[in-house]
């Protein structure tokens, strides 16, 4: 590709904890896991860097632990980072390293920039508002203020994720998991974001939901042409919807390239047991 | 060991913390600023916010007239204003434009108010976000980032539910463009008396512990959807059965004998002002 | 002539008072504020506690006059606190110079010092006593010079006063409290700010010793039970007179000295030590003990241990029981403020529940006429 990417992360730090001589300094550190044994700080991500570029999937692929949902949370503002830049390239904030934006213009780029899939929808979704309404949080979040055109917004949005329209106004706590699922992405989706973010989106439903939510995304994609980071320690989703696959471990991206070809041949011994796994 | 009481029942250093808040609220309109709150001679929830603002405010000349849900003689208002008047001595009205200071719950009074006026109303629920939030360290952030999803929520949602807004009283507005802010639960009939008011309106939260303000001549807009106007309540082609006003806030009575309905204007002073000058009229009328 | 308004509201109150002050004096009898403190002390404690404000003869004046409940009597105690000019903070009290009238733990039976059971109803059988229905001064002075001489054959008299050192620090001896560095930060005074979350455990504790009783209590016990996640065990429970000092207020540098005595106050202090887990340094979990702090003004020991709960509660908000959350416990225990906003609800609500009202026919208009 050579296109220019739509989201760059230069050297992204999170580091839980204040650190200790022995861990302080990056260059010396020597840890066997991603924490301190003397302190107990926790080096969650270590100088991540990733290029997504426009209309593709990138997978993050890792185990519990290996740092790419600190590291999703980092970019969508849910946590602050310890360090690190992440640029834009989208319009008026080009260049401008948004890690170090007031807390206003991060919630603009949430509104305006993002959508997000949690793993747990409860996180995304006000359970106890209606499914329609949960859509219109976002549209009114990006500013729109006309109550019909959220609605039918909102209403094709649900249809799309096959969520029958006679059930729009009921709450999402009595919905199914994959039904939930399905809301949050079609919230997340709402506001026409370029970028979208998902986040273990299918781990804890049944298999015959998972195809169904993971059809889903792939279909999205191909009609909207949003770039999406799809993180997930299951490497037969990244294989499924991935066009590009990071591998992380203890914090550190360990191996990156075309997902075909982590799967062929993978370099890093932790890929190749990852990979032989899935065989 | 009789303790003498002070003017206006606090310590000075007390008046002048809450005279400090409310300077820091009228310069930033609609921002709720947190205060100490004293606990006052009269139960938290039964207006202590504007009771304090009142005794912080209140001088020797000023005249006062407080209102409990319009009526100059409700239980409450009796209590608060004999509190005030005890401690301070300063005269009291039932005359809207006689006082120089209004203590009002929920309630704006009918009569336009004037540069010269204090409006204070007494706020139960001073967070307009509460429904949709119930962490205070929340909405404080939500007000910083100027988040306001969540008011706006509530109300697509009873849109959704109801076919149209169903807030009663304590419909949310926007102050000076920038904070949304409890109106307290004064009537959507009132929100628009808000609208560059000549009058300093002054608003107190006792027992949440928060003053906020909105200066006179300050834009105060009520939250609406662009294809679902902010409505008032109506009552139809109702007049008060006493001196037939028929564009104000209009309380329902029910005729004990015939059990059907009747309406009387909520503003009791209003109401005796103008039936003092039908009388007036009539008088004048007859003698010619 | 004209018309005036209807006085209606000025006469009700005026009758209502009248009706209450017959209500308290048909019986004509005549309570004394002092036999109040003397024959009440649990109630007068309580009082000056939930109000925190420190006068005894207050406190009794407000029960007279509250005939006995307990949310009036602390509703008028504070409202009298808001009219009184705080000058002085008193020097930071150590509570090591308690004059120790009762001391007991349950974490250890031998504890230095000795554990003194002192006066307490705990072992006390709760029947009614209906001698108490018909006692005799002339019967309590016998019993009263009986009880002194008794004392006065058994117990000799000390030249010096005897300090009881804290139990923890024993344990800190040990190695098994790790100590803290003395903080003299000044703390946050809650009743001249706001309390703003995250509190500090200044604010916490103040908002919690001057808790109601009741309700303290309850949500300790509720973490008890098992909506939360602190389970202690009493290290030590004291009752005893503190002594209050402050310093000169123009000396710019303040030696002992230079502190007056102004009286002292009897207190409960509880501390309660909580089994916590914590990371060693070899990352591994480590079972380790952490203090819950309960004080709260005169003998009430249930609070003070509920409050030693909470604080441990407070301290991990990580745990996602409601006891855990500052903004649940802190802002629902006052006593003035919940009953307030609870007997506000008697208010009329005439304006508000018409625009309602107004509300809900509206929405049932449109639906009617959609169906038709």
């Amino acid at each position: 590709m050579h296109e220019e990417p739509i989201l760059q992360v230069r050297n992204l730090n999170k580091q839980f904890g204040n650190g200790c001589t022995h861990c302080r300094n990056k260059v010396d550190r020597q840890l066997e896991k991603n924490y301190c044994p003397i302190c107990g700080t926790v080096y969650a991500c270590q100088d991540v860097s990733l290029d997504l570029f426009p209309g593709e999937i990138l997978g993050i692929v890792g185990e519990s632990g290996s740092g790419k949902s600190t590291m999703m949370q980092c970019l969508y503002f849910d946590a602050p980072v310890t360090s690190g830049e992440a640029f834009i390239y989208n319009g008026e904030l080009n260049g401008l390293n948004v890690f170090q934006l007031s807390p206003q213009k991060q919630r603009y780029i949430r509104n305006h920039k993002y959508g997000m899939v949690y793993q747990n929808p409860v996180n995304g979704l006000k359970m106890n508002f209606s499914s329609i309404g949960n859509i219109a949080e976002k549209l009114i979040a990006a500013g729109n203020r006309h109550v019909s055109s959220m609605e039918s917004t909102g209403n094709k949005l649900l249809e799309h994720v096959q969520i029958p329209l006679f059930r729009s106004k009921e709450e999402p706590q009595n919905f199914s998991g994959g039904m939930q699922q399905r809301v949050q992405i079609a919230k997340a989706l709402s506001n026409n974001p370029p970028i979208l973010f998902l986040d273990e989106v299918t781990t804890g439903l049944d298999l015959s939901v998972q195809a169904n939510v993971l059809d889903l995304i792939k279909q999205i994609q191909r009609e909207w042409g949003i770039s999406m980071i799809v993180v997930s320690h299951d490497l037969a989703v990244i294989r499924m919807l991935a066009d590009r696959t990071m591998v992380m471990l203890n914090g550190s991206v360990i191996e990156e390239g075309l997902t075909d070809q982590i799967l062929e041949d993978p370099q890093h011994a932790y890929t190749q047991r990852l990979v032989y796994s899935l065989l | 060991m009789k303790n003498k009481t002070h003017f206006a029942f606090f310590d000075e250093g007390s008046k002048k913390e809450i005279r400090r808040t409310t300077l820091k609220a009228v310069a930033i309109p609609g921002y709720q600023v947190p205060f100490a709150s004293r606990e006052m001679p009269i139960a938290r929830g039964w207006g202590t916010g504007g009771l304090q603002l009142t005794l912080s405010l209140i001088g020797k000349e000023d005249c006062l007239k407080v209102i409990d849900q319009g009526a100059d003689e409700s239980v409450n208002a009796v209590s608060i204003k004999k509190l005030v008047q005890q401690t301070t001595g300063v005269e009291l009205t039932d005359q809207t434009e006689d006082a120089s200071l209004i203590q009002s719950r929920h309630r704006i009074p009918e009569v336009p108010l004037t540069e010269e006026q204090i409006l204070v109303l007494q706020v139960p629920t001073p967070e307009p976000l509460r429904d949709v939030e119930a962490s205070e360290y929340v909405t404080k952030r939500l007000h910083a980032e100027e988040e306001y999803s969540g008011a706006w929520l509530l109300l697509f949602e009873q849109i959704m539910k109801y076919g149209k807004t169903a807030t009663g009283a304590d419909h949310p507005v926007y102050v000076n463009g920038r904070y949304v802010m409890a109106p307290s639960p004064i009537p959507r009939f009132d929100n628009p008396k808000m609208h560059t008011s000549k009058a300093l309106t002054l608003l107190g939260a006792g027992r949440e512990k928060k003053i906020y303000a909105v200066p006179p001549y300050t834009d105060v807009t009520s939250l609406a959807f662009e294809d679902y106007p902010f409505t008032v309540e109506t009552f139809a082609d109702q007049a008060c059965h006493l001196c037939g006003a028929n564009d104000v806030f209009l309380d329902e009575l029910v005729d004990e004998t015939t059990g059907k309905a009747y309406y009387q204007c909520n503003d009791t002073s209003y109401c005796i002002d103008r039936l003092n000058s039908q009388e007036q009229v009539e008088v004048e009328h007859h003698h010619a | 002539m004209g018309y005036v308004a209807v006085k209606g509201g000025t006469k009700a109150i005026e009758a209502s008072i009248e009706r209450l002050t017959y209500d308290r004096l048909q019986e004509s009898e005549v309570i004394e504020v002092k036999t109040i403190m003397a024959t009440m002390r649990a109630l007068v404690d309580q009082v000056m506690s939930e109000s925190s404000l420190y006068s005894p003869f207050l406190a009794a004046l407000a029960i007279k006059q509250a005939e006995g409940s307990m949310e009036e009597a602390v509703f008028i105690m504070r409202a009298h606190r808001s009219t009184l000019p705080r000058l002085h903070y008193s020097n930071i009290v150590e509570s090591e110079s308690m004059l120790v009238e009762r001391r007991i733990s349950a974490s250890f039976k031998d504890i230095p010092g000795g554990q003194i059971l002192g006066s307490t109803t705990d072992y006390t059988h709760r029947l009614l006593d209906f001698s108490l229905a018909s006692e005799t001064k002339l019967e309590n002075d016998q019993w009263m010079k009986n009880y002194v001489d008794k004392l006065e054959q058994a117990v000799s008299p000390q030249d010096e006063v005897l300090f009881f050192p804290k139990v923890v620090d024993y344990l800190r001896q040990e190695g098994l409290f790790g100590g803290h560095e003395l903080d003299d930060t000044p703390p946050t005074d809650i009743t001249k700010e706001n309390l703003s979350f995250p509190a500090s455990r200044s604010a916490r504790l103040q908002t919690l010793t001057r808790g109601q009783t009741g309700a303290v209590t309850a949500l300790g016990y509720a973490s008890l039970r098992g909506y939360g996640q602190v389970h202690p065990t009493v290290g030590e429970v004291r009752v005893g007179m503190l002594p209050i000092y402050v310093g000169h207020p123009n000396e710019p540098e303040q030696t002992e000295e230079d502190s007056y005595y102004i009286g002292e106050i009897k207190v409960s202090e509880v501390e309660s030590f909580v089994p916590v887990s914590v990371k060693n340094e070899q990352n591994e979990a480590e079972l380790d003990f952490e203090i819950g702090y309960g004080v709260c003004y005169g003998q009430n020991e249930t609070k003070a241990i509920a409050m030693s709960i909470l604080d441990q509660c407070l301290e991990h908000p990580e745990a996602s029981f409601p006891t855990h959350d500052e903004e649940f416990v802190l802002l629902h225990i006052d006593s003035v403020e919940a009953t307030g906003f609870i007997s506000h609800l008697k208010l009329p609500h005439y304006v508000t529940f018409q625009s309602k009202l107004n509300s809900v026919r509206e929405v049932k208009r449109k639906g009617e006429s959609n169906e038709e």
